[in-house]
């Protein structure tokens, strides 16, 4: 499902070159729940960024899916995201004046379905992650945990080939993170592949396969 | 090119957004209610002004002799010679093309008017047919003057306002007789004066018109003209024939062709061109500042444009990790700032015309100098197409600048 030779990414300032991605080789498989681990600085974070076709690598190769991720034009690069990838953010990333289940069909909105059957699906995938009564709440009225079911339901969606989730546990506590996790397998467990960064031992014991990052190498995986 | 799920989006947020959207609206709106009210209170005065000179002959002037300052053929200054029906008549057939009314008038000397047991004193002043045309009045009732009674010498009259007001009260006038100097004369006609400046109405309505002839009887002066008003034809200039006509006056009366003094005029026309040329400098101010609190508009608009892209930077960053493509982010913004600015000017052009029509109400007849205030509905709609591309411009500046902001950068914004 995605193959990764050979990744290199550095930032460029005025004074200094910091090279974060040190030629990365990796291949994961579809159906695979992988956990990226690495402290903070380890690259992990700018990894997941490409990997998401948010951020741009300088050298290699990347396929997705057999297809060549490389010098997309922003077009292209959104209907890849919209198609074939879910994000799942640290700090939810919901919009706060749309309502839980607007903020779930928006990524149906950008493949223009229509609003009707839009918000029949968000309704389903709200039911999916336990929140179909909390249709019509806005953010700000919801808990941590809520809000991020909610982010994962909108990831869901459109019923991408990958799930990416960025530290998606660093804003729960420990038994809500440990619900949201319960999540992700099931998730796994319908077939799809998810990849989730983070920082927590026991986040990234939950999952079949854990990559370690160190200083922009993989250490292990 | 309507899209209904576009539109649902954009009203969405900006029902979300109410205080925003009230500031860019509040900005437009200002910039179109100034420019429309301020040009119907221009419109107003000038109106106002104009209507000063009454609904007749703005192409007019008016002529008289006075004594002469230079010797000429024989002649020594300080002779005053009389005008006559004949020099009127000269006018005529010389600069027929040109001239449209001409108008001699005799005055005779004011005395009591009596009718029944009732009297006054009024002005009686000897006119032509042509009269009604030069001095902005209006036939109320009967006739003005004919040809036929100037011709038959007739012992008629055409009474002012108020001198039926005094000696008539509610009752028919036409078909009764006035006593003036011991004769008897049928009234024929009233008229109301239509000059705006009160003075002068208040004189006009206080006078009897009688037929030049019989006012030259009267006063014993046959053929004789105290002065004449005379309007010229549209494409001809009052400001030439003014001059032709003194030249000719001159000539027959044996007059030195140089000697301006033996000739007064009075031109209409060029006091109302002074006017006009006070009111073109206004329009300029009106237009300046109208232009300007447009313009400030609109840049208040481009200013909150870049704030709300600005503060929607993650949101964007958001909308893009999950599909939103370059062109929909831009069509989002544009569209949205396009739609407040179009709707906000709407607004500000429905109200600047109530309150233009509210001023018209509040104003009505008593204030001088101001009637009718108007709009010209295509200023406004054009200030609205101009304000609604400003709006465009102000939104597609950021709405770039945001579609292009790489979707990491967007999401870090905090």
């Amino acid at each position: 499902m995605i193959q990764l030779n050979e990744i290199r990414k550095s930032y460029n300032t005025e004074f200094t070159s910091l090279e974060v991605l040190k030629g990365i080789d990796l291949t994961i498989n579809e159906g695979e729940f992988v956990s990226i681990m690495g402290s903070s600085g380890s690259g992990k974070s700018t990894l997941l960024n490409i990997l998401g076709i948010l951020d741009e690598y300088d050298s290699g190769e990347y396929l997705l899916d057999g297809r060549l991720i490389k010098n997309l034009t922003q077009t292209q690069a959104a209907q890849y995201r919209n198609k074939f990838l879910g994000f799942v953010f640290q700090s939810f990333n919901l919009l706060s004046f749309k309502m839980a289940w607007e903020n779930v069909a928006l990524p149906l909105y950008y493949q223009k379905v229509d609003r009707a059957i839009r918000k029949e699906r968000a309704i389903e995938y709200l039911d999916k992650v336990g929140l179909k009564d909390w249709a019509n709440h806005y953010p700000n009225q919801m808990s941590g945990g809520q809000q991020q079911r909610v982010a994962i339901a909108r990831a869901l969606i459109t019923e991408p080939r990958v799930i990416l989730a960025d530290e998606p546990t660093g804003a729960l506590d420990t038994q809500t993170s440990y619900d949201v996790m319960n999540i992700f397998k099931e998730v796994h467990e319908q077939g799809m592949t998810v990849i989730i960064v983070t920082h927590e031992e026991d986040i990234s014991a939950k999952t079949q396969r854990v990559i370690r990052l160190q200083d922009g190498d993989i250490i292990s995986s | 090119m309507f899209d209904k799920d576009k539109w649902q989006e954009i009203f969405d947020t900006i029902r979300k957004h109410k205080l925003r959207t009230l500031l860019t609206a509040l900005g437009v709106w200002w910039g179109i209610f100034m420019l429309i009210v301020l040009m119907g209170a221009g419109t107003g005065l000038q109106n106002g002004v104009f209507s000063m000179f009454g609904s007749h002959a703005r192409n007019s002037m008016y002529m008289w002799t006075q004594p002469t300052t230079m010797a000429y053929k024989g002649f020594q200054p300080g002779r005053d010679p009389d005008l006559t029906i004949a020099d009127m008549n000269a006018i005529r057939s010389n600069f027929g093309e040109a001239i449209k009314d001409i108008a001699p008038r005799m005055w005779v000397p004011s005395g009591e008017i009596k009718r029944g047991k009732k009297s006054g004193s009024f002005d009686v002043r000897g006119d032509g047919p042509d009269f009604i045309n030069i001095q902005a009045m209006n036939l109320t009732n009967g006739r003005f003057i004919n040809p036929k009674d100037v011709e038959d010498t007739r012992k008629i009259c055409v009474i002012g306002k108020r001198v039926k007001e005094v000696l008539f009260e509610d009752e028919e006038a036409i078909g009764e007789y006035l006593t003036m100097a011991g004769s008897e004369y049928l009234v024929v006609g009233e008229v109301a004066s239509d000059r705006s400046n009160e003075n002068q109405a208040q004189q006009d309505n206080q006078t009897i018109h009688i037929p030049i002839t019989t006012a030259q009887r009267v006063r014993n002066r046959p053929n004789a003209v105290n002065w004449f008003g005379a309007s010229i034809n549209e494409p001809y200039s009052v400001y030439d024939y003014e001059e032709k006509i003194a030249a000719l006056i001159r000539e027959r009366h044996n007059i030195h062709p140089d000697d301006e003094r033996a000739i007064g005029s009075e031109n209409v026309a060029e006091e109302f061109d002074n006017i006009s040329g006070l009111f073109t400098g206004i329009r300029v101010i009106i237009w300046v500042v109208g232009i300007g609190s447009l313009l400030a508009g609109i840049i208040g608009v481009s200013n909150i444009m870049l704030i709300i892209v600005k503060e929607r930077t993650k949101e964007i960053g958001v909308r893009k990790a999950l599909g939103a493509t370059p062109k929909d982010i831009i069509s989002m913004i544009l569209l949205e700032s396009v739609f407040i600015t179009t709707f906000a000017g709407y607004i500000g052009l429905i109200s600047s015309v109530g309150a233009v029509w509210l001023l018209k109400i509040a104003v009505g007849e008593n204030v001088p100098m101001f009637s009718n205030p108007q709009i010209n509905m295509s200023v406004g709609i054009g200030a609205l197409v101009l304000l609604t591309i400003a709006g465009a411009i102000a939104g597609l500046i950021p709405a770039l600048n945001a579609a292009n902001i790489p979707p990491v950068v967007a999401l870090r914004d905090e």
